[in-house]
This record gives structure tokens, C-alpha cells and sequence, in this order.
């Protein structure tokens, strides 16, 4: 059995209906527990106080609108290569999602800068970047509905997506290009000692996790919509031809 | 894409993505002042901008240079531990400003002061729960962690 099988659109609905009720359950428990604890069973921070706890927002906001990309970008590139159309269309299905999660970060960012810097906005590399993901969300969106063609706009906003990567990737890594900027660098990271206390840290791996989950489903659900939107249009047009 | 064979669509992305790469690298590389967000001290002390140049200067406020004068006007030392630069603000300082904390400042220099119009708090990425700091501090075992 291999992985594009899934790429059968009826093999691709029955599979994540069947996931679906699953996922839904540990996505909500997750956020839920993680919001939860992270809101209000968390200390404050010996320097921001209770402004830390915008942090459980703003994190898994932002990783899973910069991560949301780069499926998006797999997703473009599978349709490129192999020419699946479940693939193209839940590329298509996740920008929706993606540019909510960057706007949350945006707006909780702003809200702890204010609190912390002393200003709503800076010109930044890596919010500068963050920024203008933001806004190649939006020109993926508008150019899916600006063209007729199906595959043509497959196959443009799979290029828009490519070109769109640079910022995702310098979102999470301008702060290593570039060191000398106004956000801080990573506070989670695997390979080097820990910045974040525990108290802090374990609440937040539980956010990512729900909102990871949170994502995974909204796309797989939304990726079925477009499954059926496809076919309804395919069978309108069919009857248009028979009458 | 549609007439291309699968092989030459390969190809094509692979040139984008290197195309792409290129480019990145080029313009970060020529536009790395424009596109850091602030001077170290040290890079001003090696380089003084003329006074009429607005920029940014960041770095961490050191120990024991604060001076409050009369009104609003505060004074301080910014390093990066290279060098040290004097900087002088009128205005509200936000929350965060302390000693060895991180700042940027937005200002000119002027006659080996820099004279900032707006000074903001550089956060770390460190946290650390409030009683826990407090506990360290009273058996003053406490440690100030290194500032970026």
C-alpha cells in the first residue's frame, strides 16, 4: 500500500472521515488544557508579569502560520510533479487557515511588544517578514478565485507559493541572519539549553500540540469541501451539456 | 506546466528554487545595515554616523550608569561589551528599562553623545517564573542572566 493512494479523492474522504471525529476530540482537549493551564495556572514572569501569558497565544499562532506554508509549499509541489488534484486542493484549503494564524500573531505580538518594548510596531527583519507572509496569504487567496482554469490556478499559486517560502523562512530564521534586531530569538529550541522555565514551557508544548491538531483538522475538513465543491461543479456542468 | 513532461516540470522547479535562493542570499547580503535593525555600540564607536544621521543604537544598559537628572532627562551607558556609548533621553522609559537589560534606542549622535527621541525595552528569551527569581535572590544565589 503506499501514500498516494490517498490521492484518490474517495480514498481521501472515507479515510479522514473515519480520523476526523478523533482528531477533532484531541484537538480541542489539547487547546483547552493548554489554554487553560497557560492562562491561569502559570506564575507571572519575573519581568513581564502576567504579559507572558500572551505567549500561549502568540507561539503556536506563529508556528503554525509559518508551518502552514511550508505544507502548503509540499502540497504545491506534489500537485507540480505528480499532478494529484487532492494535493492542489489542500494547498488550497489551508491558506484560509494559515492567514488566520499569522493575523493572531500579528495582533497578539503587537499587544505584548506594546506591553514589553514600548511600541505596538517595529520595522523589525523578522516581523517585517512575518508582515509580508501576511500579505503573500492574501495575494495566494485572491489569485486562487482571480483565475477560471482549475489547473492554471494550480499551477500559478503553486509558483506564488514557491516564491512566498523565502518569507516563511526567513520569519523563523531572520533572527539568526540578521542578529541584530528587536525580537528576541528562539526560546524553544532542541539542540541548546533551555530559556524557557518549565513552568512556562510545558503549558506551551501543549497549545502547539492543540493548535497543530486544530490545523491538521480544519485542512482535512476543508480539503473535503473542495473534493465535493469539484464534483458538484463537475455534475452541474455535466447535466448543463446533457440538456 | 500542463505540456510540460513530468521530468522538465522537475527541472523547472529545481531552477526556481535555486534561482530563488540566489537572490535571497544577494539581497540580504548587499542590504545587511539596511535590513539590521540597530548598531551596536561598537559599530558606532568604529564608524561615527555624521549628527545628522537618525538611527538606531541597541545593546544593554550598564551597571551603575543611570543617572536621573532633573525633569525628565535620563542618562546611561549602552554596550555591547566592546564598547560603550552615552546616551541621554527625555521621555517616559518603558517598563523593562533597567540595568543590564537590552535596549534600542532611535537618535542621533551628537559630539560623542547619543541623543535618543525614543527608547525601547530589547526583551531576551528568557523566562522565569517571579517567586522562583524571588527565592533565588533572597538566598542571593541569584544570577542575572546574560542579556542579548
Amino acid at each position: 500500500m503506499s501514500i498516494w493512494e490517498y490521492a484518490n479523492p474517495k480514498k481521501f474522504l472515507t479515510t479522514s472521515e473515519r480520523v476526523l471525529p478523533v482528531l477533532w476530540v484531541l484537538a480541542g482537549v489539547l487547546c483547552a488544557v493548554g489554554l487553560i493551564w497557560g492562562f491561569f495556572f502559570t506564575p507571572d514572569d519575573y519581568r513581564q508579569g502576567a504579559s507572558v501569558k500572551i505567549m500561549f497565544v502568540h507561539v503556536p499562532a506563529a508556528f503554525i502560520a509559518i508551518n502552514a506554508w511550508f505544507m502548503m509549499l509540499v502540497a504545491s509541489l506534489i500537485w507540480v510533479i505528480r499532478r494529484h488534484h487532492v494535493s492542489a486542493l489542500a494547498a488550497k484549503a489551508a491558506a484560509p487557515v494559515g492567514v488566520v494564524m499569522t493575523l493572531i500573531a500579528l495582533i497578539t505580538g503587537a499587544l505584548w511588544g506594546h506591553q514589553i518594548w514600548g511600541t505596538w510596531w517595529v520595522w523589525d527583519p523578522r516581523l517585517t517578514s512575518f508582515l509580508v507572509l501576511f500579505l503573500f496569504y492574501l495575494g495566494y487567496i485572491a489569485l486562487w478565485s482571480a483565475i477560471e482554469d482549475p489547473d492554471t490556478a494550480a499551477d500559478l499559486t503553486s509558483i506564488l507559493c514557491l516564491v512566498g517560502s523565502v518569507f516563511a523562512v526567513l520569519s523563523r530564521y531572520a533572527v539568526l541572519f540578521w542578529n541584530q534586531g528587536l525580537h528576541q530569538g528562539a526560546s524553544l529550541s532542541l539542540d541548546k539549553e533551555e530559556n524557557v522555565a518549565d513552568a512556562f514551557s510545558n503549558p506551551l508544548y501543549v497549545c502547539m500540540a492543540g493548535f497543530g491538531f486544530l490545523f491538521l483538522v480544519l485542512v482535512l475538513y476543508r480539503t473535503g469541501t473542495e473534493i465535493r465543491a469539484r464534483r458538484i461543479r463537475a455534475l452541474m456542468m455535466r447535466e448543463r451539456m446533457d440538456a | 506546466m500542463k505540456s510540460l513532461k513530468k521530468q522538465r516540470r522537475i527541472q523547472v522547479i529545481a531552477l526556481t528554487v535555486v534561482a530563488l535562493v540566489v537572490a535571497t542570499g544577494l539581497i540580504g547580503y548587499a542590504m545587511r545595515d539596511g535590513i539590521n535593525f540597530f548598531r551596536s555600540p561598537s559599530q558606532v564607536v568604529a564608524e561615527p554616523p555624521a549628527a545628522s544621521e537618525v538611527f538606531r543604537i541597541g545593546g544593554l544598559v550598564e551597571e551603575g550608569s543611570i543617572v536621573r537628572g532633573q525633569g525628565e532627562t535620563v542618562r546611561f551607558s549602552v554596550t555591547d561589551g566592546g564598547a560603550s556609548v552615552a546616551v541621554s533621553y527625555t521621555g517616559v522609559l518603558p517598563d523593562l528599562f533597567s540595568e543590564n537589560e537590552g535596549m534600542v534606542g532611535t537618535g542621533r549622535y551628537v559630539n560623542g553623545v547619543f541623543e535618543a527621541s525614543e527608547i525601547l525595552a530589547k526583551h531576551d528569551e528568557t523566562y522565569m517564573p517571579k517567586e522562583v527569581v524571588d527565592a533565588l535572590k533572597e538566598q542571593g544565589v541569584y544570577k542575572e542572566p546574560e542579556g542579548s
